[in-house]
């Protein structure tokens, strides 16, 4: 580089592209602190009473005593449950998601039922959990098992429907077995798919998690949802929510930080970037 | 010497209409043949018989025995969009048919070959059109095949990276020994890469001429003996039917 143009240059730091990966996490939080303010100016000012809501601040007091009780012990029981069901669910789902995805036949034979299934709500299934299962772990952890293995399921077959066909042809010319071609392209090439169905499949298991723990059960979050409503304390019932919230959105961006590094090689559009 | 690779009397269709009619040739041992033809006459379908990508034809498809001899693969395709694995970074992609036991030494090997030493680890995402290709000639090279079967590969980038791939690929057909049958509409690139141009053409086609093009190697794009095959190959094209 010439002198000259380097005396034209401006400082190092203008030019370095430090502001290519635009950080959003803070701005996200904008909205939640906006609202808890306000409920907080409303609650101390009389306009709603605080027996129907409690002010942001009793939250954190409630949270507080919780969390020196039994809090952690509810979010463990809760979390065991969506894990073990999910892990369940959505490994049944990509078994048979692939299966069906592969074999015309077998969608065939499979699919009409499963969509059937699928337009069931998670919650009928519960009259029928209890009755075979009982009201101890296993029926919940089923519920969550059922729940979450519709949306991996649906977008597994879709995403081994949406494999390139030339790819497929590549692995065909090379002379693959069917289940080299399902290990080696088709499964690869539909993960975008699979990870769009475990974020939606996980969703689900924390809907079925609660659902199962309003009905019976001893701990859970659920269970503290039901106590909350038993003793009318909405402080209780709220950081139950708000613990959903969290758990929710916790679990939700491990699988995104997963899926991120696992589909680093898509070229695909990824949102337009904030001019900074 | 006998053939590596023939097709006799291929007849194809699809549904009521038939693309192809008694089209036979044969892939002599180190020659360089194109097919040569307007886009929709069944060159390219001809090429999928030929890999064995299609089935469903009359007529028939006879290897060598020496193609299925030794570690070599036989067949290596590249086609006319790169078809790399956009997950698997280049030298994955070149040694794609081996998966984690591929031979890395023979992946390096490759990458000097097709002028992409240092970038096997690149994502096809990062590759512009030519280097993609580049790519899939190397692996269509992997499998250190006998017969490479290319289905118009250079058509879909500039004219600058089409003239070095050319040049790249009479090159490593030279030196690993290889015959290449070539499909393209692109009469230049025929008869400038070939040893013999079959010209495909009617409805439905058949081979309507057979140039030979003994013109030794390396050769100069604008020598008068190509000009000349070139004009004889218009002609052909010509006088079809259309």
């Amino acid at each position: 580089m010439s002198t000259r143009s380097q005396s034209l240059e401006r400082p190092a730091s203008a030019w370095r592209p430090a502001r290519r990966q635009v950080r959003f996490a803070p701005v996200g939080l904008l909205l939640p602190l906006a609202v808890l303010g306000l409920l907080e100016i409303c609650v101390y000012s009389g306009w709603i009473p605080a027996h129907l809501m409690p002010a942001p601040s009793t939250l954190v007091l409630t949270f507080h005593e919780l969390a020196a009780g039994p809090l952690w012990s509810h979010i463990l029981a809760s979390s065991q449950r969506v894990l073990l069901g999910f892990a369940i669910g959505s490994g049944l789902a990509i078994l048979l998601g692939t299966l069906v995805g592969m074999s015309q036949r077998l969608e065939a034979y499979l699919d009409p039922s499963f969509q059937a299934l699928r337009a069931v709500p998670g919650l009928a299934w519960v009259p029928l959990l209890l009755i075979w299962l009982g009201i101890d772990e296993v029926s919940k952890v089923t519920l969550i098992a059922i729940g979450s293995f519709f949306p991996v399921y649906m977008n597994m077959v879709a995403g081994v429907r949406n494999v390139d066909r030339k790819l497929v042809e590549v692995g065909t010319q090379l002379g693959f077995s069917q289940t080299t071609l399902m290990q080696r392209i088709m499964l690869p090439a539909a993960l975008p798919y699979l990870f769009t169905g475990l974020r939606n499949g996980l969703s689900m298991a924390w809907l079925c998690v609660v659902a199962a723990e309003l009905l019976a059960a001893t701990e859970g979050i659920g269970y503290l949802l039901t106590d909350g409503r038993e003793v009318s304390r909405p402080d209780l019932v709220l950081t139950a929510i708000i613990t959903l919230a969290l758990m929710g959105k916790l679990t939700d961006s491990l699988l995104k930080h997963v899926e991120k590094r696992m589909l680093r090689w898509r070229d695909s559009f990824s949102g337009q970037e904030q001019k900074p | 010497m006998s053939a590596l690779l023939s097709l006799h009397n291929i007849r194809k269709s699809f549904a009521e209409l038939t693309v192809l009619d008694d089209v036979s040739l044969a892939l002599a041992g180190g020659e360089i043949v194109s097919l040569l033809g307007p886009s929709g006459c069944g060159k390219s379908t001809l090429l999928r018989i030929a890999a064995g990508l299609d089935r469903h034809y009359q007529g028939q498809l006879e290897r060598n025995p020496l193609l299925d001899f030794g570690a070599s693969s036989g067949i290596g395709v590249v086609f006319q969009e790169p078809r790399l694995m956009p997950w698997l970074n280049v030298a994955e992609n070149i040694g794609f048919v081996d998966g984690h036991k591929a031979d890395a030494r023979w992946v390096r090997q490759l990458l000097r070959d097709v002028g992409l030493e240092g970038r096997g680890d690149a994502l096809p995402k990062q590759l512009s059109g030519g280097m993609a290709q580049r790519v899939a000639i190397a692996r269509g090279l992997y499998g250190k095949p006998q017969v490479l079967l290319l289905d118009e590969p250079f058509s879909a980038v500039d004219a600058f990276t089409r003239m070095k791939l050319q040049d790249l690929v009479t090159e490593l057909a030279a030196q690993y020994d290889i015959s290449v049958l070539l499909v393209t509409h692109d009469l230049d690139e025929a008869v400038y890469l070939s040893d013999r141009v079959l010209i495909l053409g009617g409805q439905p086609s058949r081979i309507v001429s057979e140039l030979h093009v003994p013109v030794p190697r390396p050769r100069d794009r604008r020598a008068a003996e190509l000009a000349l095959l070139k004009g004889q190959a218009l002609t052909a094209l010509y006088q079809q039917p259309y």
